[in-house]
């Protein structure tokens, strides 16, 4: 019996660790394509936004919530069954701004970042940029205009990662950015 | 007054992390014309060290060349990276750990995606805990 729980604790932890190396893979090569630390930025909010208009209707079909009513809730939403169900952890929502329409997602531990050091020539690279594009991406198809960005890195030397969302405004004509 | 050299040494003999450590605090003048010695003794012992990791199931391959008063032993990790440490002073089990210990900080170090295997370790985090491996198993 015994021998079964860890084999499935094993497989768990491999997985993650493969999709951590994948990751950084992926960001390796994109710095050897890309010489500017910015165009490696751009690229990787591309990629996260192509991601998140897809896998926003992957998770409307697999959790079972309705619409949310404010920013609020979709913050909540965002951190306890989104990351959760795609990433296995749980930022902290935190921050608002007294107008409600901005807040911070506090990432202790970022599965993306485990092992990783940033060298000295690339220290502008926004290491987990992709998640910032995915958040976008996804409200962008929930008719939400957003703009994500990390004011705080732990890669470059701050305590924590934060990731902070701010609500634009409600899109009507409900055309999607072109994908270039 | 036992002094170590320590050296990582990647796939084409080149050294990839060196350091040295003493428990004598004032060897400085000596050191300067050691250094050259001590690489060569480690370079030499390289041929040693690929004839005995075929013959070894094991990572740790205990002592395997000695030079004048100088033992040179050595472990060679799964990827065929090679630690070498010259010694002057038999201390089994200490080096044992030592090297299981660096082992593991040098997995950590590897999974690195910026990292590229058998370049040159010029992290100062990878140093420090080098430091307090050798403070807490080889007593320098």
């Amino acid at each position: 019996m015994s021998k079964q729980a860890n084999k499935s604790f094993d497989n768990k932890k491999l997985v993650g660790e493969l999709f951590t190396l994948t990751y950084g893979a992926l960001v390796t090569q994109l710095i050897k394509d890309f010489e500017k630390d910015e165009d490696v930025n751009k690229q990787l909010e591309k990629m996260g936004y192509n991601i998140g208009v897809r896998l926003v209707e992957d998770f409307m079909s697999h959790s079972n919530t309705g619409k949310c009513q404010d920013l609020r809730e979709t913050a909540e939403i965002l951190s306890k069954v989104a990351f959760k169900m795609y990433l296995n952890i749980t930022p902290t929502v935190a921050k608002w701004s007294p107008a409600n329409d901005e807040f911070s997602l506090i990432l202790d531990n970022n599965p993306l970042v485990e092992f990783v050091e940033l060298p000295d020539e690339h220290r502008e690279i926004n290491y987990s940029n992709i998640l910032c594009g995915a958040i976008k991406g996804a409200l962008e198809m929930l008719q939400m205009e957003v703009l994500t960005w990390f004011p705080k890195d732990s890669l470059k030397g701050d305590d924590v990662t934060e990731l902070r969302v701010k609500f634009v405004r409600r899109l009507t004509d409900a055309l999607p950015a072109g994908e270039d | 007054m036992s002094n170590y050299y320590f050296v990582i040494v990647g796939h084409k003999d080149n050294p990839i992390y060196e350091q040295e450590f003493s428990s004598h605090r004032n060897a400085d003048v000596k050191k300067e014309d050691h250094r050259h010695l001590n690489q060569f003794i480690a370079h030499a012992s390289l041929d040693l060290v690929d004839e005995h990791m075929w013959n070894t199931s094991s990572m740790y391959l205990k002592t395997v060349d000695k030079f004048n008063e100088w033992y040179v032993s050595a472990f060679v990790t799964a990827s065929k990276i090679r630690f070498i440490i010259l010694h002057n002073i038999r201390n089994e089990d200490g080096i044992k750990s030592f090297f299981n210990d660096v082992y593991e900080v040098y997995i950590k170090f590897s999974m690195n995606p910026f990292y590229v295997i058998n370049s040159p370790i010029k992290s100062s985090n990878f140093e420090r805990k080098i430091q307090l491996f050798a403070k807490r198993n080889l007593n320098v």
